[in-house]
């Protein structure tokens, strides 16, 4: 099968094309409506406002999550807030800067069209959860509140005290509740994808299975929307819950649709360092803390005094030192990369050296201790919480963490994947974010996709497709079903010594060294050696107990099975590409100053992977990536 | 560390479960009480045993997920703190520790701590919702709302919807969880038009879940991890009756 | 009708009427103390209390006609009080059908844990104390239309005054938590007075507890004679 890479980006001026090509999509009438079955995989920001709204529209959606209800979702864990263009705040804001500086955040590796519509129904995002009661933060007059995040230099960013992710989850989860009620949608929670169907190059339906009884089904549908998130917990430890996958992505992908952009995952700059192996996840903490903390390590590597007793002389705040303008407020990707070098170079903090101190000391002194407590109070607490260390007489330490991926299923214009009929929305899709994402633009992607984007293009798409009989009965689907239960049987025959943790651990680790904040030649060669030497011994030398009814390490195991895969696709596309760019540098392309080096004559392209069959030769598939509206530049922070 | 611990095994809902008890050293300190539990887990399956089954995610403190009862306390000993931002600081070398799963007629067991919660959901699905449309919502700032109601609200609508409330009160009544549901939008001019039907749907769905009723023991605002206020169950209780003595009925 | 058996099948509208019902007693039991103390003044003032009871509304009224309203009001609140009660009690029960090993009480109190004991010891004490001396069943010395002579002579037994001390200090208990309670059923919960409901719940049942008992525990120490 030959795959062509047309984005669908409609011509014309970027202010008007989404306008213009919504005015001429197809639609389905509201009675002709239920006579489609759309099935939605996944219920977070994405998933729930995309089924809501089908459920609305009249369409028979089926939905499904993992979790034991869609309001548990990782978007809820979402803390600083959702940009929109509203310039309530009368300082220059408009859909282009939005748009302008999303495009820029991302290094410029996105699709200007796709990002230009995303700033221009970012506003109706903000109406509509407000207009399901979303309790964003307020002024005095009643009116909406507005921060400036993450160095930006207006004040776009609505937010709703430290749970921005969990109240506009909420507004989308009683917005679906409302059609549950109302029988347009049929939610399926503990249900989890584990294949598409295609049949003639498209998409037919799904197999999931049931993760309380462990019944394998099929679900037929005229259209499937994934929204899955992301792929963060291929590292094993990440700040994404421990159930995110890339399972629906990945059986997508083994189905024929192209991965975009693989090696584009996000580090975050201010999590808690890990304290010890037995560790499962690391927390992140608001970026905000950057605004009043200080950054520094000692200058010595042997240094093992206590922070406090370390004087000034004896401490490098690195980032100030290299960034005398920025100083601790450099983007995302710079703080970490620098955080991640000076600990390399064995000058990091705590007792396993692996973190680098935030330090507050200063601004207590500056602004008083009442003044940081009301600021940061919680975010205080909850470090004291998990580290025992209170953050008022000691310097906190902090690492990056694998955060949020930017890489994704390939998306045209219409969200929908090279696989006819199989549309991806939200964090699962590639598309929006470029190399890197801004920060309080998660939210409004996840919201943008299901609430305005996908409504209008799916209808399109099903129009002419009604009437067409949907049906699980075929031999696509019997195939399908019988390959997921070979699988499972596979798994749960499996004798072997090791646990699915240890080896998801061992993966975590190379991946983390070799395909994180810093990648080369020499090191991704290397992960590409172990990564398949390491699946080949997963598949041989799996433990695995418990039956094929509810069985926590089953799903586990086929979760980390896909990440095996993935990883290794991660590793060639980050071989692939020879820049640095966005949060990823690139050992062999720097400056002389040892800053990340973006190679535009040869990168400025989407690299959409297709499966081969053979996990080792993916074919590459390049979308050009035009830009109309703005000059590329290189960013600086000196 | 060295623990003992004393955990509740279920094979299925329908199957008997008894306690079981574990020895589980070398912990951490530093480590998380669910962390704890997947050492233990991973040291079981390394044995060929079935490891214990509890519901988690986020391990931050906001999905909502774990749910169990440590030493007879909902989510442990630590105040306003999710089981997963549980520490095993909280807990000395040689403990004992109890650990069961929520119980309540509405929470059935799905294996040993894992219980089912879509109760809460239908709670929601009865009226837990402002009805608005995709593409109908006005300009944001159209509006106002004193910022004493949206911060009051936001007290409620931090809920994480875990169950603590349910599960460590006595009569095993889900009042706090609904009734911070239900003030939240209450609050809210936009909550306005259906607040009767809201209130009168998602009580009369909570109590047709089998939940009980309430005594005021207090004992949920207690536990509850966001410290939610039993102030919202009196809120509740008043736009009820209100409601009710108007003559409104489920819909 | 309908309208009224769709309102009384709901717990909140059950724990109302017991609130209502409960305030209702309050009430009541304000009036009966006030009377009560009378018998500090001395037999006359008290027996004339008494009479006072009986003639109250005549003409326009029967004799004992407000007496037997009142009564009639008390009886259908106690039944409404302990219908409810035991309605919800059931409700609770059947909400958790299997236990916990262990379940620590955190905020819970002594009077909240003790409410459907103490609430059913009342109910007998109630009975025992009309029988005792309103009816005279159960006194050993009753003279009909005496009760100052028949209160005096009652409490000279020490076991009945004991049990009339005992009883009180657990409807002390009982009238604690529900008064408080009554607020929180109703709907009356405000930051600015909440403070406020707890003091007044716990000031009432002390007044109310110590003015009860201190009528057996002055005849004991013959302070009435």
């Amino acid at each position: 099968m030959t795959q062509s890479l047309n984005s669908q980006v409609p011509s014309g001026p970027l202010e008007t094309k989404w306008l213009n090509y919504r005015d001429h999509l197809k639609l389905v009438a509201p009675n002709n409506r239920r006579k489609f079955e759309i099935l939605v995989v996944g219920s977070g920001l994405a998933g729930a406002s995309a089924a809501a709204t089908l459920g609305e529209a009249g369409y028979n959606v089926k939905c499904f999550c993992f979790q034991d209800s869609p309001r548990r979702a990782h978007s809820i864990s979402a803390q600083g807030g959702i940009n929109a263009a509203k310039n309530y705040r009368n300082d220059g804001d408009s859909t282009f800067r939005l748009f302008y500086d999303t495009i820029k955040g991302g290094d410029f590796r996105s699709r200007e069209a796709n990002v230009y519509r995303l700033a221009e129904v970012s506003n109706e995002i903000i109406d509509q959860a407000v207009a399901q009661g979303v309790p964003f933060a307020r002024e005095y007059g009643g009116l909406l509140d507005n921060r400036s995040f993450g160095g930006a230099q207006v004040a776009r960013t609505f937010y709703a005290r430290g749970q921005t992710g969990q109240q506009l989850l909420l507004g989308a989860y009683q917005a679906l509740s409302r059609q549950i009620a109302a029988g347009t949608v049929k939610m399926f929670p503990r249900t989890e994808m584990l294949d598409v169907v295609v049949d003639e190059g498209r998409a037919r339906g799904i197999v999931t299975r049931d993760l309380v009884t462990g019944a394998v089904e099929s679900h037929a549908g005229h259209a499937v929307v994934l929204a899955t998130g992301g792929y963060s917990n291929v590292y094993y430890l990440s700040t994404n819950a421990m159930a995110c996958n890339a399972t629906a992505i990945w059986r997508a992908h083994r189905r024929g649709a192209m991965l975009a952009n693989p090696c584009f995952t996000q580090i975050h700059p201010t999590c808690i360092p890990q304290s010890g192996e037995n560790q499962s996840k690391l927390t992140l903490m608001s970026e905000s803390l950057r605004n009043d903390g200080r950054i520094w390590v000692p200058t010595s590597a042997d240094d093992t005094r206590a922070a406090r007793d370390i004087p000034e002389s004896d401490r490098d705040y690195y980032l100030e030192r290299r960034y005398p303008s920025f100083g601790n407020l450099v983007p995302r990707d710079v703080a970490s990369r620098n955080a991640k070098s000076v600990v390399d170079e064995g000058r990091g903090v705590g007792a396993l050296k692996n973190g680098v101190y935030l330090d507050f000391a200063d601004a207590i002194g500056r602004l008083g201790r009442d003044a940081i407590e009301e600021k940061y109070g919680n975010l205080f607490e909850m470090y004291e919480r998990i580290t025992g260390e209170n953050p008022y007489g000691v310097p906190m330490r902090i690492y990056p963490a694998p955060h949020y991926t930017m890489g994704g299923l390939w998306v045209d214009y219409n969200m929908m994947s090279n696989v006819d009929g199989l549309f991806v929305i939200g964090e699962a899709n590639f598309s929006d974010h470029g190399a890197n994402r801004l920060g309080a633009s998660a939210l409004m992607q996840g919201l943008a996709d299901g609430y305005f984007v996908l409504p209008y293009t799916l209808a399109s798409y099903l129009a002419p497709h009604l009437g067409e009989r949907v049906a699980t009965d075929t031999e696509p689907f019997r195939k399908t079903e019988a390959e997921v239960s070979g699988l499972i049987r596979g798994f749960l025959d499996s004798k072997g010594k090791r646990t699915v943790d240890s080896f998801h651990r061992e993966l975590g680790h190379i991946v983390r060294d070799e395909c994180g904040m810093s990648r080369s030649e020499p090191g991704l060669k290397k992960a590409l050696e172990k990564i398949p030497a390491l699946r080949e011994e997963f598949h041989e030398n799996l433990n695995l107990s418990g039956g094929d009814g509810l069985n926590l390490s089953l799903e586990r195991a086929g979760r980390v099975a896909d990440f095996f895969e993935l990883a290794e696709l991660m590793c060639i596309d980050a071989l692939d590409r020879r820049e640095s760019c966005g949060g990823h540098f690139r050992e062999e392309s720097q400056t002389q100053e040892g800053e990340a080096k973006r190679d535009d004559e040869n990168f400025t392209h989407v690299s959409a992977w297709e499966y081969t069959g053979n996990l080792s030769e993916p074919k590459l598939h390049k979308e050009a990536l035009d830009f109309e509206a703005v000059q590329l530049t290189q960013r600086s922070y000196k | 560390m060295k623990l003992t611990l004393q955990v509740w095994r279920q094979e299925r809902a329908d199957a008997p479960g008894s306690l079981q008890t574990y020895v589980v050293d070398d912990i951490s300190p530093d480590e998380s009480f669910l962390e704890m539990l997947d050492v233990l887990n991973e040291r079981l399956e390394e044995k060929g045993e079935r490891p214990i089954a509890f519901d988690h995610d986020c391990r931050e403190g906001i999905c909502g997920a774990c749910s169990m009862m440590v030493n007879g306390q909902a989510h442990g000993p630590r105040t306003r703190t999710t089981t997963c931002q549980l520490h095993m600081r909280e807990f000395d070398d040689g403990d004992v520790i109890l650990i069961e799963p929520w119980r309540a007629t509405a929470f059935p067991v799905i294996q040993d701590l894992m219980v089912d919660r879509f109760a809460f959901d239908r709670i929601i699905q009865a009226g837990g919702y402002i009805s608005v449309n995709t593409g109908s919502a006005p300009e944001a700032n159209l509006m106002m709302v004193p910022k004493d109601d949206a911060d009051l609200a936001f007290d409620g609508a931090t809920c994480i919807g875990c169950g603590a409330c349910v599960a460590q009160c006595p009569n095993t009544a889900a009042q706090l969880y609904t009734a911070a549901k239900i003030g939240h939008l209450n609050l809210y001019p936009q909550g306005q038009p259906e607040r009767d039907e809201r209130t009168v749907g998602m009580v009369e769905q909570m109590e047709s879940e089998l939940f009980g009723s309430c005594s005021n023991f207090r004992e949920c605002e207690a536990v509850c991890p966001k410290g939610i206020s039993i102030d919202w169950i009196a809120r509740m209780n008043r736009d009820y009756l209100k409601a009710k003595l108007k003559g409104v009925n489920r819909r | 009708m309908t309208w009224f058996s769709n309102l009384y099948q709901h717990a909140i509208v059950k724990k109302a009427i017991m609130a209502v019902s409960g305030l209702f007693f309050f009430g009541w039991l304000a009036g009966h103390l006030l009377g009560n103390l009378k018998v500090f003044q001395g037999a006359d003032k008290f027996n004339a209390y008494a009479e006072f009871l009986r003639t109250m509304g005549t003409p326009l009224l029967p004799e004992s006609g407000v007496l037997w309203l009142v009564r009639g009001l008390l009886t259908a609140a106690i039944i409404l009080h302990i219908w409810s009660a035991t309605s919800l009690t059931l409700l609770n029960r059947r909400a958790r059908t299997s236990d916990y090993e262990k379940r620590q009480g955190l905020q819970l109190d002594y009077a909240a844990r003790t409410m459907r004991w103490s609430g059913y010891l009342v109910a007998f004490y109630i009975v025992y104390h009309l029988m005792h001396l309103t009816w005279g069943n159960v006194h050993h010395d009753f003279i009909p239309g005496d009760p100052y002579a028949n209160l005096v002579s009652g409490f000279q037994v020490v076991p009945i005054a004991l049990v009339y001390i005992g009883a009180n200090i657990l409807l002390g208990f009982h009238l604690y938590h529900g008064l408080w309670s009554l607020f929180q059923s109703l709907g009356l919960a405000h930051p600015a007075y909440n403070p406020w409901r707890r003091h007044f719940a716990i000031t009432f049942s002390i007044v109310m507890s110590l003015g009860f008992i201190s009528i057996p525990v002055a005849v004991l120490t013959g302070v009435i004679s």
